[in-house]
Parts: structure tokens; sequence; C-alpha cells
């Protein structure tokens, strides 16, 4: 299954009468399963092309399937339930909410899914164990290390059981061990089965997928695809 | 996300902004409690007046002679051409003419020197009929009242309301006491209760001495004709007042001999007429004191908004990661929306508190009496919730069309 298909995507940015075009025609394919690094430098449009894929924006142009249904013209409101069912983030600074407990963080997703409280609770606290920190369950993020937070919200993505993963920057505010720890448990995910789709600028956090993107000046170098050894 | 979870999202926000929210509940609060307290002021001052009015006897109509026409002025004279006479009354007092009337006093008042030994004192001789007591729901504190006997033969015999009863005899009894009214000896047979109340209405109702009216015109005035300068008319229950004011009206009209009720020579007038002249400037003064206490819960509500507004600009991050985790636009506005009435709300109840704390500790201070109403205190309460949500409506509605790429990208 097919799980992002991008064809001839592109986004423009429009401030007064300067347009940007930061992704300017993008086609790819990520199936089921798979863990694919995008990597590029800052400005090469790897942030738009994540906001899309996230379906935290939409396209100017072109078509975005996400498990076979085109999101590229959905509303406002059905893209906040896709992005509630489908998807899980993890992004650089954690984004955890400071005020609650880490499981309340975890369940987060659920409660905006409309599940009952029990149920929020329990798959909570299992996402919590899955990642390793269910020690940390009561913690307020400020009581946490930065890789046990980011563990937290590696937990938020994993606890809808979502169709994807999507990592922006990961690894970014992270020091080596914990950068390590972080990448090996996405990895372990990815061997679960999971869709894991990372967006880097750091070659060695890219080569922990086993397929790299390059993304440069909004436009995919080479076909698309470069294919590494997984855990490599 | 079910209510109680907005609710309780909405309450874990306010606490943990706590000076902030503590200062904006603060804003609400000063306002309700103002609101509650000025309208319980001009509550308390109304039922005041209300209680003085009704003390001077039930379901009461009191004839005057002379009309107020709709053109100003008045029609008739008062005094020495006094229209009204102990006839009318009598006629009045007639169950088959007037079915409805319980009880009828004419009343004659003039103000005279009282002596009792050394003692002067000057005050108001009410000369009337022994149904004067019932009428005006008055209660003897001593002895007794006049009888029609002593009407009838126009006995030299006195009731005394309290002041001047303790300014005549001080602490001694003077029921059996003998008092000068206006140089002629008459006997003390009662003495009334107080009105019990601090006013200056009242004050004249405890101030007087009551004589049968036929004692009062002939010796004491020392006028010859039976004019009166008032009826007053007790009717059966409240309910047949105004078939009571009905009665009284067309029998005078007969016994007058005039057609048209336009060019009528008495005025009868109400309790209620009473009560609405009384109560009418006070109704200003609440009005006027309500509209300054509305300014302070006003600005309440902006200092909600404010707080709301910055709250949205400095949770830019939170909107985003709420709207990325997959809350719709709708479940951030009612979150915005139900942290502000949670604000308001808290604001309400802790304001109705002050209030009604106030209420109870404020008239050791200030004389006047604050009456609490609990409606006028709910509706406070709906009114603070309102302003939360009110002014919490454009906040919201800015975090919540906030884009979540906007509001993640802010670091």
């Amino acid at each position: 299954m097919t799980v992002i298909e991008l064809d001839d995507v592109r986004k423009i940015y429009r401030s007064g009468t300067l347009a940007v075009e930061a992704v300017r025609g993008v086609s790819a394919r990520i199936d089921e399963g798979e863990m694919v690094a995008i990597m590029g430098p800052s400005g090469s449009g790897k942030s738009t092309l994540m906001h899309i894929i996230g379906c935290l924006d939409v396209p100017t142009s072109g078509t975005y399937r996400l498990m076979g249904d085109d999101v590229s013209r959905m509303s406002e409101v059905e893209l906040a339930e896709v992005r509630n069912h489908r998807i899980g983030f993890v992004f650089q600074q954690y984004n955890l909410l400071p005020s609650l407990q880490a499981w309340r963080n975890v369940e987060l997703p659920l409660t905006y899914a409309g599940v009952g409280k029990l149920e929020r609770r329990q798959r909570a606290m299992e996402a919590l164990e899955r990642v390793g920190v269910a020690e940390q369950a009561l913690h307020r993020p400020g009581e946490m290390s930065g890789g046990q937070q980011q563990r937290v919200a590696v937990a938020r993505a994993l606890v809808t059981n979502p169709d994807l993963i999507l990592c922006d920057e990961p690894t970014g505010a992270l020091d080596t061990v914990a950068a390590a720890e972080v990448l090996s448990l996405l990895q372990e995910l990815h061997r679960a089965g999971r869709t894991v789709v990372l967006i880097t600028h750091e070659a060695e956090v890219a080569a922990g997928a086993e397929k790299i993107m390059r993304i440069r000046d909004g436009l995919f170098v080479g076909d698309g695809g470069l294919h590494v050894g997984a855990g490599a | 996300m079910s209510w109680s979870e907005t609710l309780r999202t909405g309450v874990e926000a306010v606490r943990s902004h706590r000076l902030r929210s503590a200062l904006t509940i603060l804003g609400i609060l000063i306002g309700i409690a103002a609101v509650i307290l000025t309208v319980g002021l001009g509550e308390g001052a109304q039922q005041q007046v209300t209680s003085e009015i009704s003390a001077l006897g039930t379901n009461l109509l009191t004839v005057t002679p002379g009309s107020s026409t709709s053109t100003a002025g008045i029609r008739g004279g008062l005094g020495s051409a006094s229209t009204l006479t102990l006839r009318d009354a009598t006629a009045l007092a007639s169950p088959s003419v007037a079915p409805d009337v319980k009880a009828v006093a004419p009343v004659a008042q003039s103000s005279e020197v009282l002596t009792a030994g050394n003692t002067n004192w000057t005050t108001a001789v009410v000369g009337s009929t022994p149904a004067w007591l019932s009428v005006r729901g008055r209660q003897l504190a001593a002895g007794r009242f006049f009888d029609n006997q002593e009407l009838s033969s126009d006995a030299a015999v006195t009731v005394l309301a309290p002041t001047t009863a303790s300014e005549l005899f001080g602490p001694a009894d003077p029921v059996g006491q003998t008092v000068d009214v206006a140089g002629i000896p008459m006997t003390v047979i009662g003495v009334l209760t107080s009105v019990g109340s601090a006013s200056s209405s009242a004050t004249s109702q405890d101030d007087q001495a009551v004589v049968p009216i036929t004692t009062a015109t002939q010796r004491i005035f020392g006028s010859s004709g039976t004019s009166v300068q008032s009826i007053l008319i007790e009717a059966t229950s409240s309910s047949t007042l105004s078939a009571a004011y009905q009665e009284t009206d067309n029998e005078l009209l007969v016994l007058h001999h005039i057609t048209t009720p336009a060019a009528a020579d008495f005025t009868i007038t109400t309790q209620q007429s009473l009560l609405s002249t009384a109560t009418s400037v006070d109704k200003t003064l609440t009005v006027l004191l309500a509209g300054i206490a509305a300014i302070a819960l006003l600005v309440g509500g902006i200092g909600v908004m404010n707080i709301m507004l910055v709250s949205v600009t400095e949770r830019v991050r939170e909107i985003g990661l709420r709207k990325a985790l997959g809350a719709a636009p709708a479940t951030i506005r009612r979150q915005f929306l139900v942290e502000a009435s949670v604000l308001g709300l808290v604001g309400g109840v802790l304001g109705a508190g002050l209030g009604i704390v106030g209420a109870e500790v404020l008239p050791f201070f200030i004389s006047n009496p604050i009456a609490i109403s609990p409606a006028a205190t709910a509706g406070a309460i709906v009114v603070a919730i309102a302003i939360g949500v009110g002014f919490g409506v454009y906040p919201a509605s800015r975090a919540a069309r906030l884009a979540p790429i906007d509001a993640l990208r802010n670091e």
C-alpha cells in the first residue's frame, strides 16, 4: 500500500508582489513500512514539503494522496481529522505542553479523537511503555531530560496508531547520545512495520533511514530516492 | 473533544497563569459586587418605603378634598371650604352602598398645644372615629381606644401615641391622667404602640393625640361645621381594593351631585399611588447607580478580552501544536471561549459572594438597608459568564484562525 503519493506538487508563497516558489513540482511515492529521510540544506523547501506531507498546509497545485485519499483540496476541518487519525508528529523542540504530565501530553491526540477517558489513559501508558519512559508518566516536561521529552513526543505520535510518523529534525535539539537513542527508537518502530518519514539536514541522521530523498531548491535531486542499507 | 475535557483544559489554563487570571477575575468581581450592592441598596430603600407606607394601614384608600386635574392645579378648596363631610363618611360606611369597604375613618386634624402638669408639647391632634385604629393598622400598648358612645357624646378622652405620651408624662403611666388639649382637660384612656421605624413619616405616626372627631371639631378646633380633612377607607381585602375605589367614587359623586367624573371635587389616593411616587426617586437613583456599576462590569469585560488576546498571542505555539495533533478550529475556539467564561464564572461567583458579605456588613456603616435578591444574584453570575463569553469571542476566533504552520514556526 502506498502511504504517500506526491504528483507534481508545487507551493508558491506570495507576499505582496513577491512570489516565492518553495516547492517546484515534486513527485514521490513512499510505501507502507518504509523509513525515508528527506534531506536538504535550509531553504531547500524541505520544511514546506514537510508541512504539505503533514497536512499542515495544502499545495498550490498538484495532488497529494495520503493512504489513497486526495488531501490536497481538503478543508481545514477535514485536514484536522486527517492529522489526528493518520499522522503522528515528532518535532525538533518536542512541543510538549509544559503544564501537563507526560501521560496527559500523550493522550492529547486521543482527546481530540473523542476517545473515552479510561481507554485514553490505558493507550497513553502503553505508548509510554513502548518508548521506554513509562516511569516518567507523571512527570511534567520540565522535569525530564531532552531525550526523555522526545521519547514522550514519539509516544504521543504513536498513540493514535497512525499510518505515518512524520519527524521534523527529531534529533536537532539533542546531544549525541540522546540523538542516537531517539534515532534507534525510530528505527525500531520502522522494523515493527511503521512508516517513518524523517526531515533533516544532517547526513548522519538521514543515514539512519533506508532511503534518502535529497531536496534542493524545491526539487528532488536525482530520481527522488537513493536506497541505502537499513540501519546503516 | 467532549465538553468536560474542554472545561478541564480551560480550568487548567486559568490555573496555570495564576496572577494574570486573578487580576482578570478581580475586574469582573468588582463589577459584579458593585451591581449586586447598588441594586440591593435600591431594593432596600424601596422595601423600607413600602413597609413604611403599608404601616399606615393595609388596603387603604385616602379621600381628600379637591381634585388634581390633568392640566395641573387643584380644583376646589381645602380647609374651611372642605367638601368632605361626616355625612360622606357615614354613607360610605353603609354595607349596602359600599359592600367592599370594611371600615371608614373620617379624619380632622390640627396642631395643638398639649399640657400635662407644667409640661407643654405641641403635636398633631387627630379627630376620628373608633374605626381609625383598625384602618390605620395601629395597636394599643396600654388602656383602650374610645368607643362609639364616647364619639356621640363628644367625650373629653384621648389616646396618645408613644412619643407624645413619653414627652408629656415621662416614664409614668399616662393612662388615667389628665392632659389639657388646647385648654380643654381630657382623660388619657390609652397609649398606642410605636410603628417601629426611624423614618420621618414614622416619627409623625408616633407623635400624635387621637380624640373622637366630634370632640375635635366642636370642642377643640371650634369649627361648627361637619367637614373633615380626609376620609380613610379600608377595603375588605387587597383584591377588592379597586372595587372599593369604584364604590367610593360613585357614592361621593352622587352625594356631591356631580354628574361628570372629571368635575369631581375630591381625590381618592391608593397606597399604590403613594408608593409609586415615593419609590420613583429611589428608582431613578438605583438606575443611576446600576448604570455606574454596569460600566465597572464593562471595564471588567474588556479586561477579559485583553487577557484573552494576550493569552492567544502568547500561546501561539500551543495552539499550533493542538491543531497539528488534530484539534479542529471549532475545538480551539471552544477551548478559549470556555477559558474566558471560566474567568467570568469565577469572577461572578466571587463577586456575588463579596456583594452578599457587603450587604451584611455595610448597613452597620451606612444606616441604609441593603436587600439582596437571589434572582438578581443569579442574574449577575449569568451576566458575568455572558461577559466572559461575549468578550472571549474575538480572541477565541483569532486563535481558531491561526494556521498551524504559522503557529509552529514561532520559536
